[in-house]
């Protein structure tokens, strides 16, 4: 008798608690349910009220990550370790470290992304993808679909970061080998070549469909051009479009000295993020963004002088940040966890500079954009510092680097570093 | 030894002066402050104009991009393969299983003295310690490249 009624009452109980988890999902941004962060904050400078955990550490070229919906992480390695290209992390006592690690995918990589029930993984020429058992683990790590293949890779800007829109779409960065089409690249005084022939087949982003193996340049659409090279991008939701970040060229004082000194070269052109649509064009290799005169500039490999504008108008950025910072990670925060001025912001991981000098270098943090309604709604500010440690002289003496960012199920932001191979997960909690 | 202690403290400023990286003044030990080291080396200048902005101050060039020109046998190695790589640049070069993917130019229209002097200050610093290479070499390189 007591049984009849025990077994029904717990269904009930059961599927309730189930559904209220499942529409409430602010059930898991309770703070008091976050792991502590690090004493230091893991040595990261953060707005007061939040904290920051390495959750795992010497991962190797930690580029781009994603967290699944059980806080699991897969990390996309630069360079393959031990055979491995995609780290999976899992954190088994559930105390906010990670203690288990495996591997699979013997090619080296940038972008990783969750869609749907599938992990998206590419190499520097191809898109991968695993299919998903219901707790986000990888089911086949043997059996995987080969979505893209046959993507340009001349060494140079070679990172194919993608991300998924809700329509079915992968979007795919496939850089430019080049820093700005010289006749003999990152020669000084070298011209531009004429009709840039490199934008046929790099210099911008591609489609593809997200659940057909085997497509190449001909059977994806060349949604994109006059992007040099995109390392961090993301769809915003609110918006329903695609939002880059340039990284924009280098050396305008080594190659052309007659018009930019060094000063001047170490903060242009702008490092871009732009809103894409279908058919847009950013302009490279035939204009920069300058962020002082707020104008497109022509390339001095094509006629410029540093002031002299462009014939034609390209695509004018969303918002210009200084040059060289190298931005490979965006991220657009929809958690609940954060105060309500980050809902919705655009997070840019910032690599740090190489070509200032001999300025100081720069970057080398994780910087804050809020958000209204899918455009920029205030400046930008610096949000994780502290990353390279001391006052960085050279990339090479930065401890780490920040270069991929994703969020976790509850809100907490996590930060991949390339050069150690750390893994952060920064939290909000109220005092 | 109190003696080498005390003549390398004296020296750290000097480091400090030629080159401001604290992680190199860890690294580099005595022997490098020999007084060849710091008299400055014509290629210095060569050096800041045309090879710092890749290869970085302290010479340990950008992980990924730029290779490093500390320790490296391309720098330390045979005079001849260091020549042609400033006479013909190079392209993505793996050291120690890391690929660095930013071209090189060619820096052929230097004088064979310049090349000689930028490869002498960086085969002589940064904590290197291989011999010089005089415009004659380079000469050699240049001619058997024609």
């Amino acid at each position: 008798m007591k049984k009849k009624i025990i077994y029904p009452m717990a269904l009930l109980i059961a599927t309730a608690f189930a559904i209220f988890s499942f529409t409430n999902n602010s059930s898991y941004t309770k703070t008091d349910s976050l792991p502590k962060g690090d004493v230091d904050n893991a040595g990261l400078t953060l707005p007061q009220g939040f904290s920051a955990l390495i959750v795992a550490d010497n991962t190797g070229e930690a580029r781009h990550l994603a967290v699944t919906k059980e806080s699991d992480i897969y990390v996309k390695l630069g360079s393959a370790k031990d055979g491995k290209g995609i780290l999976y992390l899992q954190d088994e006592n559930k105390d906010g470290k990670m203690d288990k690690q495996t591997g699979f995918g013997n090619y080296d990589g940038t972008g990783i992304y969750l869609k749907d029930g599938y992990l998206y993984a590419s190499s520097n020429t191809d898109v991968y993808r695993y299919k998903l058992n219901d707790k986000d683990a990888v089911a086949d790590q043997n059996n995987f679909e080969n979505i893209v293949t046959g993507l340009i890779d001349r060494g140079q800007h070679n990172s194919k970061s993608m991300v998924l829109d809700n329509d079915g779409n992968l979007y795919v960065n496939i850089g430019a080998y080049s820093n700005s089409c010289q006749e003999n690249d990152r020669t000084p005084g070298s011209m531009g070549l004429k009709g840039c022939p490199i934008l046929d087949s790099a210099g911008g982003i591609w489609q593809f469909k997200a659940d057909k193996q085997n497509q190449t340049y001909g059977d994806g659409v060349h949604y994109a051009t006059g992007l040099r090279n995109v390392v961090g991008l993301d769809w915003n939701y609110q918006d329903n479009a695609l939002f880059v970040m340039q990284h924009g060229r280098d050396q305008l004082h080594d190659l052309f000295p007659k018009y930019y000194d060094t000063k001047t070269s170490a903060i242009l052109p702008a490092e871009c993020m732009y809103e894409i649509h279908k058919g847009d064009n950013a302009g490279w290799p035939y204009i920069y963004y300058d962020q002082l005169q707020k104008k497109q500039i022509s390339m001095p490999e094509y006629g410029g002088n540093g002031k002299k504008t462009a014939d034609q108008k390209y695509l004018d950025p969303t918002m210009a940040f200084p040059g060289h910072l190298a931005p490979n990670g965006l991220l657009f925060y929809t958690g609940d966890q954060f105060p309500a001025k980050y809902k919705n912001g655009a997070f840019i991981a910032f690599h740090g500079s190489w070509n200032r000098s001999p300025e100081p270098q720069a970057g080398y943090y994780v910087a804050f954009v809020p958000f209204k309604d899918g455009k920029p709604s205030g400046k930008w500010e610096i949000f994780a510092d502290g990353f390279a440690g001391k006052k960085t002289l050279s990339p090479g003496t930065a401890i780490h680097r920040p270069c991929g960012l994703a969020q976790g199920p509850d809100g907490s932001l996590y930060v991949s570093d390339d050069s150690k191979g750390t893994i952060y997960r920064i939290m909000y909690q109220k005092k | 030894m109190n003696k080498i202690i005390v003549f390398g403290l004296l020296m750290i400023p000097f480091g400090l002066f030629i080159n401001n990286s604290p992680r190199n003044v860890e690294k580099q030990n005595i022997k490098i402050f020999t007084p060849v080291q710091n008299s400055k080396l014509p290629g210095e200048k060569i050096f800041k104009k045309y090879c710092v902005s890749c290869h970085q101050v302290d010479g340990g060039g950008v992980p990924r991009l730029n290779p490093p020109l500390i320790g490296t046998s391309y720098v330390l190695g045979d005079k001849k393969p260091l020549i042609e790589i400033l006479l013909n640049g190079m392209k993505n070069i793996t050291i120690e299983d890391k690929t660095y993917t930013n071209p090189m130019p060619s820096f052929k229209t230097l004088k064979d003295q310049e090349i000689a002097d930028v490869l002498t200050y960086v085969r002589k610093s940064f904590g290197n310690d291989a011999s010089a290479i005089t415009s004659a070499d380079v000469k050699s390189v240049r001619a058997k490249m024609k």
